[in-house]
């Protein structure tokens, strides 16, 4: 969808730049790139460096970028194209686990506001400098997240959690995993790749799962899971809403 | 920034913390943080972190560290300025944000879980 927005506006002097961030690098984000045929750069990000440096605690959120390479809105909830003829491409089981039943009762409580966000992009691209969309550099900083020594910390944690994956020390990284978690409670990035690494039950749609099995929950490494966490925030909140 | 060792030399430190090592000490936009010894070849990672403020964490029998941003500034964005993030992409080659300096860009963060 991103690729259709990008005809639409390239031309116009927009460049968009996906980053899947996935510890798994390219074997975890393969086939949905190669299914989206993007013509802009899409890259990986196995650190979760986006987290680090702009501040992305949850996805889908974006960054926008002037020409002369000044911020002009920090990380924030940034909605697919509103596109109303097109059903969810995930194919889902034959017969659907209880435990997706119940991802999908909150996930459809899930709020996002496409139409506002779209609007105040085709504004900026239009506009540019004069958009109102397009913030000032100090409220730019005053509206990236909050960041303190604890949370710097639970950024370094994750780093090395994720590099740790990436040498095949599954067990050690858990543990630093944990700690992000821990120092970082507003992040879902954080929890929800941890969560994917896990093998709750066989096959493709594991890394969906996100939680403890229902033959063996008590192997479950981590102190949450998607549906307990959206539950005990509500799933109404789990983007913040878009503030013009 | 990870690390194999804790001591590594200043061009790899600059660039993995994104902190310019001057003689006044480690410098980013206006921010100069004074370093005991900011023009050596070789940064003493620990000590350096601790003059900075910067989060080290350790792994020591996989023998591995990494050290955490700034949070001077007390938010994720120290200044307005984006960050060149260098990135590779499915094929492995890396792109860097710069490179489309003179575009408006969108950053747009997915992942496939």
């Amino acid at each position: 969808m991103w690729q259709e927005l990008r005809n639409e506006l390239h031309p116009k002097g927009l460049e968009i730049v996906t980053v899947g961030m996935d510890a798994l690098g390219a074997d975890g984000c393969r086939e949905f790139i190669e299914a989206a045929k993007p013509e802009h750069p899409s890259l990986i990000d196995r650190h979760h460096v986006l987290a680090e440096l702009f501040g992305v605690v949850n996805i889908p959120q974006s960054i926008w970028i002037d020409e002369q390479g000044m911020i002009v809105r920090p990380a924030e909830t940034a909605p697919e194209p509103p596109d109303p003829d097109r059903a969810p491409s995930m194919e889902l089981p034959a017969e659907m686990p209880q435990h997706f039943v119940e991802m999908m009762g909150e996930a459809a409580k899930i709020q996002q506001d496409p139409e506002s966000y779209h609007a105040a992009l085709r504004d900026w691209v239009e506009n540019g400098a004069d958009s109102q969309f397009a913030l000032s550099p100090e409220a730019v900083v005053a509206r990236s997240r909050p960041r303190n020594e604890e949370i710097s910390r639970g950024h370094a944690h994750f780093e090395l959690a994720a590099q740790l994956e990436i040498d095949g020390h599954h067990d050690a990284a858990i543990e630093h995993f944990k700690d992000a978690h821990r120092l970082v409670p507003e992040s879902w990035t954080f929890r929800r790749q941890a969560w994917s690494l896990e093998q709750p039950i066989e096959g493709p749609m594991a890394r969906f799962w996100q939680g403890p099995s229902d033959e063996d929950p008590g192997s479950w490494p981590y102190a949450g899971d998607w549906v307990s966490d959206i539950r005990a925030v509500g799933a109404e909140n789990y983007n913040e809403p878009w503030t013009p | 920034m990870l690390l194999n060792s804790l001591s590594v030399d200043r061009a790899e430190f600059e660039r993995g913390t994104g902190w310019t090592l001057k003689p006044e000490g480690a410098c980013k936009g206006d921010v100069c943080i004074p370093l005991p010894d900011p023009m050596a070849e070789q940064i003493d990672v620990e000590a350096t972190a601790s003059a900075m403020g910067l989060p080290l964490v350790a792994a020591p029998e996989h023998n591995l560290w990494a050290l955490g941003p700034e949070s001077i500034g007390s938010r994720a964005l120290t200044s307005a300025e984006a960050p060149n993030l260098r990135l590779p992409d499915l094929e492995g080659n890396e792109f860097e944000l710069s490179s489309l300096r003179g575009q408006k860009i969108v950053v747009y963060a997915w992942a496939p879980y």
